[in-house]
């Protein structure tokens, strides 16, 4: 059994938090060059080197890449041999983004009661929290400030089996059509295919902490991936939507067996200022 | 495609005569912020007989919540949020006399058809790119609604704030234009209209 501080959790969230929102990671940026590149649309080469300026701008004088610093997803992966000591994990959490945003000059986007009085919560909590078990006695945090120009555009439906692969590529597709400029393209497309209504959303976002270019190691699903990005950049929507050939990045996909009824599809886009930062205590 | 041509805000009648749809164009002047919880309490003001807190008329408005300055800066991170949240209270803005919109993304329909009508143009400024843009912000003063934060109303002057035309006058719109010339194929080749579908 391998003991780890509370303290320490939280010291490492709060520089997450910061380090996630200032620095653009670096696979996503060679996407973004190499998108430059490639870009047919003299309005998208300009709006690609806007947003490769930006991210300079944003390391060097350490302020927010984008004002929507976010909700605060966090991806835990804690070691079944690992003890957390010297607090409540949830808490240590919390005060890690709390510390984060206030003393990283981060936006508070999070408000109370949702449906009614939406009164922001003042300090960004709380985070968005996923756990998973793992073998090991490690905790690997991973911090994703999730805009919600891109979450906004989330989408979830349960296909017929029938509707089979065709199917998943029309919803998918649907959904990038239907979402045009408002969720930031240049986009990461991330998919979840199969589980239940909640998990298959759940596979959607955790296919957004794959590294841009990586595909899913089964070829029948790499294929896929390949193929609907080819389709997602013929649609002509571009940077912002503004016309042009990089309308995605990369195209994630994630799945998991599901029921003989069913075919669920979970759509979670990713905006170019994708941000997430891992580290492992 | 008109480049990089320097307008002053608030924008006269010439100079919203003479936008189209895809000039990119830089602002210099004083421009408002408001986004959705501003939005909301102007229009509750007014259905209760109240003045707005600031004076709409030829006004632009910049949807964007910044971050934080850090000391010595006049402010955070500055970017524009998703136009078509504001969409429902658009037409209102327009009839208060609000000239211009800054916003990402495209417009609703009725939303492109009070514009021509009211002789109003939406700017698109670029998505994810509020540190750049946060340069180009020389002041910034909280004028109304102080206890919404970041989502308060301020008044920012700025020099060469970079936008293109999405909307203008005369109903063009750059979304449209930008897809039509350079989609390569029809995008759906399934029975894309009989699938579920939870939203729009």
């Amino acid at each position: 059994m391998r003991e780890i501080r509370a303290s320490a959790i939280t010291e490492t969230v709060a520089r997450l938090c910061q380090e996630a929102n200032y620095y653009l990671p670096e696979d996503v940026l060679e996407a973004l060059k190499r998108a430059r590149q490639e870009e047919e649309s003299p309005r998208a080469q300009q709006v690609l080197d806007v947003i490769l300026q930006n991210s300079q701008i944003a390391r060097e004088k350490q302020i927010a890449l984008c004002q929507d610093t976010g909700t605060t997803v966090i991806f835990l992966e804690l070691g079944q041999d690992a003890h957390i000591v010297g607090g409540d994990l949830l808490e240590a959490l919390t005060e890690g983004v709390r510390r984060g945003y206030k003393g990283g000059f981060l936006r508070n986007s999070m408000v109370r009661q949702p449906f009614s009085r939406r009164v922001n919560t003042g300090d960004n909590t709380p985070p968005v929290v996923h756990t998973e078990i793992v073998p090991g006695d490690r905790l690997k945090i991973t911090v994703m400030p999730k805009g919600g120009g891109c979450e906004n555009m989330s989408r979830m439906a349960i296909l017929r089996p029938g509707d089979g692969k065709q199917g998943v590529m029309d919803f998918t597709l649907r959904t990038i059509e239907e979402s045009g400029g408002n969720p930031c393209p240049p986009l990461i497309v991330g998919i979840g295919i199969g589980g239940s209504a909640e998990y298959v959303m759940y596979l959607a976002k955790k296919s957004l902490l794959r590294k841009v270019g990586e595909h899913n190691p089964d070829p029948e699903v790499a294929e896929l991936e390949e193929e609907l990005l080819s389709r997602i950049n013929a649609t002509g929507i571009g940077p912002q939507a503004w016309g042009g050939r990089t309308t995605a990045l990369a195209v994630n996909i994630e799945t998991f067996a599901t029921h003989i009824t069913a075919l669920p599809v979970g759509v979670n886009l990713q905006c170019h200022s994708a941000r997430l930062k891992t580290a492992v205590l | 495609m008109n480049r990089n041509k320097t307008v002053i805000t608030p924008l006269s009648e010439e100079a919203l005569a003479g936008l189209r749809a895809g000039d990119q164009v830089l602002l210099t002047g004083v421009i408002y912020t408001a986004r959705d919880a501003a939005h909301r309490r102007i229009i509750e003001g007014v259905d209760r007989g109240e003045k707005p807190p600031i004076d709409l008329r030829g006004q632009t408005l910049y949807y964007v919540g910044p971050t934080p300055p850090r000391p010595g800066q006049v402010i955070g991170s500055a970017g524009p949020t998703t136009a078509y949240r504001m969409d429902s209270f658009t037409l209102r803005m327009l009839s208060l006399g609000v000239k211009a919109t800054i916003g990402k993304g495209g417009r609703g329909k009725e939303v492109r058809e009070a514009m021509v009508k009211h002789r109003a143009v939406y700017f698109g400024a670029i998505g994810g790119s509020g540190a750049l843009l946060s340069g180009t912000i020389k002041r910034a003063e909280v004028v109304a609604y102080e206890d919404l934060g970041t989502e308060a109303i301020r008044r920012l002057e700025v020099v060469e704030f970079p936008v293109i035309v999405v909307n203008d006058i005369y109903g063009n719109d750059l979304l449209e234009q930008g897809k039509a010339e350079w989609r390569r194929d029809a995008p759906f080749k399934g029975a894309y209209s009989e699938l579920p579908h939870n939203g729009g």
